[in-house]
């Protein structure tokens, strides 16, 4: 099989490396090498992020660069739009709707552009996008954006869904393991 | 067994199956996770150290006691660690000695985008680069086997994508060979005499490596086709297998220091054209171009940055590589900002209120220097705040002491700022330090220091109290202000800024991430009494925007520290009833 490429991009906090972790479990266990990217230091600090899961046959290079992402999954609508051109032609976006203002916007230097979705969905990309926090919060914490968004990615993956369990059992704590469980199946069973 | 497991991760497995008894770090992105991974294996003794320098210095005692032995930093750590390491080289080690260094080509996470491997020339120690974290655990005990063969400490060189990726890895057992120490003057005291006598054994140790490297399987050729050949190594490894697959010959070096030389002959001579892939300074090909060989390499690949697939294939002319579809929108930049409700955020408001001139240091705190703060004008190096504001002070004396503060945080500190106050204090300069004490290694991702009374394991440990020590170095003026309270920090700077004499501010309060820390409730704005002055706009907290000429808060985000609505004219925040 062609090496498969996610990229998963957001704000330095909004829990990407967990959702990470858990791609790259499943994507183990079903048999595919995997090579996962991640960001740590300085940039977590509220800043941009972005992290590369990559799988397939046979795996090297451990980045993903432009035009190579078959999918992007992303925490937050600016980061959906400023990291559009590591897309493929073809390739799927799911998205969290949040707008989080970076600080040259409350500082008033830059503006938020408008209407992203519309205008990424104009270009022709195939663009999934949901309020994810009001979905985690329903499920019972702010923080399983993450879980939300992997629950709504599984559509798009041939892969069981005892098999993303297992790697959500396996990832996250016990006590959380219900929330979260909620938090996929919110995701997953979402439609607009 | 097979796991997914991150480099730095994979990296610390490694020193486990070695049977490393002793890790002693300083942590620096990419490198804090292979010690923060290590001090899970309870037959591991770790620990993090004041500084790199201490921590080589204690991970070489503990091989002379004859454990196998660790310390690791980032790439300008080891320019804090060079001291020990380079007379290391010469008097060579009793059980194995490892030292990781993790170089930052990108800049992710640092101030510099320095080669390490130019420290394992100079210091005549051998290094060895793995490529993912397979090779990451494995080069890791391989490294063990060099050091007591050939009776010196080996380098690894970690760089970001290889530290903080995580790739398959298969585990194995830990074995644990033991050693004795014993006296050996002529071996350990490096006083002229003897160091004399060791520099010859240093260099015929390298000859001997040479030879190694000349036919040790971490040194590796690929061969598939005589058109193109390619000489490269770690994470640059992945990347042009990722382009040319079985379409070009490769080399490939897993030990950097010292290079081969018959073996690069022999490649060279059974392809048309070679080139070599390498991040950042050209080592590899100035080597190759020192046995008088054709090789390509500086003129067509970047020497700044790090690179990716597609720069390579583009450079080496193999495709037109993809530039994505992009929006018409201008899409504002997020450069990383302190967190809400930081305890540094007050202090700085303080500071820039009063115009002061900040010459700041490494640590969150950094980011003191973003817009709409702006305060901090210098960051250079782990302390040089302290230096640097001691010889700014001496030179322009009255014109400066009145508004020029050093900041610096209590775990850098505890790593080297120390010993610039005792510069301060010995030759008094009329100098004010403000120490950001946030009781934790904040920007690493929260290690404790000697200030925090805890341990690696968060267990209760020995505690320098600043306060006492700044004292005890001579420095009258010590006193201590919460950083959430605005009047507080004002008086403070204002009043040691315009004593005679040094002074040291102590603006303490808990890192906000901290998971001991609780929390106030989030604040709301009372749209009836703001205004829009945008007041509270002016401390850069990212969890209070403008919507319809209003103040909002963020309630994921917002933490309660109401530095904000001290600075509100109309008393506008407020709790929900």
């Amino acid at each position: 099989m062609e090496t498969k490429n996610i990229i998963i991009v957001g704000v330095g906090g909004q829990g990407s490396l967990l959702a990470s972790k858990i791609l790259g479990h499943l994507l183990l266990n079903e048999g595919f090498d995997v090579k996962v990217s991640e960001v740590h230091g300085m940039s977590q600090r509220g800043g941009s992020v972005i992290t590369y899961v990559r799988f397939g046959d046979k795996v090297y290079s451990p980045v993903v660069d432009k035009g190579e992402a078959d999918f992007i999954v992303s925490f937050e609508i600016l980061e959906t739009a400023r990291w559009l051109s590591y897309l493929k032609t073809g390739g799927q976006i799911v998205t969290n709707t949040q707008q989080i203002d970076p600080m040259p916007v409350i500082t008033g230097a830059a503006t938020y552009p408008e209407n992203l979705i519309e205008k990424i969905r104009d270009k022709g990309i195939k663009i999934d996008a949901m309020d994810c926090l009001t979905l985690a919060r329903e499920a019972g914490s702010q923080k399983a954006v993450n879980i939300v968004l992997l629950g709504r990615l599984s559509h798009y993956f041939d892969i069981s869904e005892t098999s993303w369990q297992n790697s959500l059992k396996a990832n996250v704590p016990p006590k959380f393991l219900a929330i979260n469980q909620k938090a996929f199946e919110l995701g997953k069973n979402f439609s607009d | 067994m097979k796991e997914l497991m991150l480099g730095n991760k994979a990296l610390a497995r490694g020193l486990w199956e070695a049977g490393v008894k002793f890790v002693s770090s300083y942590p620096g992105t990419p490198s804090t996770e292979i010690t923060e991974e290590a001090v899970k294996f309870d037959e591991i003794y770790c620990e993090w150290a004041p500084n790199e320098k201490v921590a080589m210095e204690s991970a070489f005692g503990a091989s002379l006691a004859g454990r196998r032995a660790f310390c690791g930093q980032k790439h300008v750590g080891l320019n804090v660690a060079a001291d020990p390491l380079y007379t290391l080289s010469y008097t060579g080690i009793n059980a194995g000695l490892v030292v990781v260094v993790a170089d930052d080509a990108g800049m992710h996470s640092s101030q510099n985008e320095q080669d390490s491997r130019h420290h394992a020339i100079a210091a005549k120690v051998p290094m060895l680069e793995p490529s993912d974290s397979a090779e990451a655990l494995n080069f890791a005990k391989l490294a063990y086997e060099i050091s007591e063969q050939f009776d010196t400490p080996v380098l690894i060189k970690m760089c970001t994508r290889v530290a903080h990726s995580q790739s398959v890895v298969e585990t194995g057992e830990r074995v644990e060979p033991l050693k004795t120490y014993e006296k050996n003057i002529a071996k350990y005291v490096m006083m002229p005499g003897n160091a004399k006598k060791r520099h010859p054994i240093v260099e015929e140790r390298t000859k001997k490596l040479i030879e190694y490297a000349e036919t040790s399987p971490i040194n590796r050729v690929e061969f598939f086709t005589d058109e193109l050949g390619i000489i490269t190594s770690s994470t640059c490894y992945q990347y042009v297998k990722e382009v040319f697959g079985e379409s070009a010959s490769v080399l490939k070096l897993g030990m950097i220091n010292p290079l081969p030389v018959e073996l690069i002959k022999n490649f060279a001579a059974r392809v048309k054209k070679l080139v070599v892939v390498e991040e950042l300074d050209p080592i590899i090909e100035t080597h190759v171009k020192s046995l008088g060989l054709q090789v390509s390499g500086s003129e067509i690949l970047p020497r700044i940055d790090e690179f990716s697939q597609n720069l390579i294939a583009e450079k080496l002319g193999v495709r037109e590589t993809g530039k994505g579809i992009s929006l018409e929108d201008q899409i504002p930049a997020r450069p990383p900002v302190m967190c809400a409700g930081c305890p540094h955020r007050g202090l700085f408001y303080s500071l820039k209120k009063r115009k002061c001139t900040v010459l700041g240091d490494i640590g969150c705190y950094t980011l003191g220097a973003v817009p709409p703060l702006s305060t901090i004008e210098l960051t250079l190096c782990m302390g040089a705040s302290i230096g640097a504001t001691h010889g700014f002070n001496k030179m322009l004396g009255s014109q400066s002491e009145g508004k020029t503060v050093a900041v610096i945080g209590d775990s850098t500190f505890m790593h080297s700022g120390m010993t610039g106050l005792a510069n301060v204090a010995y030759n008094q300069s009329n100098s004010t330090v403000i120490i950001l004490d946030n009781s934790i290694t904040g920007m690493t991702g929260h290690q404790q220091n000697p200030s925090t009374g805890l341990n690696i394991k968060g267990d209760p440990a020995g505690k320098i109290d600043l306060e006492a020590l700044c004292r005890a170095m001579g420095i009258n003026r010590v006193r201590v202000v919460d950083p959430y309270n605005l009047k507080e920090c004002d008086a403070a700077i204002k009043e040691e800024l315009a004593a005679a004499e040094p002074s040291v501010i102590i603006s303490r309060r808990p890192c906000a991430l901290l998971k001991t820390v609780k929390h106030k409730p989030p604040l709301f704005v009372d749209k009836n009494k703001c205004i829009g002055c945008k007041s509270c706009m002016k401390i850069g907290c990212p969890a209070i925007s403008m919507k319809d000429g209003k103040a909002v808060v963020d309630q994921t985000q917002c933490v309660g520290c109401e530095v904000c609505s001290q600075l509100c004219p109309k008393k506008a925040f407020a709790r929900e009833a």
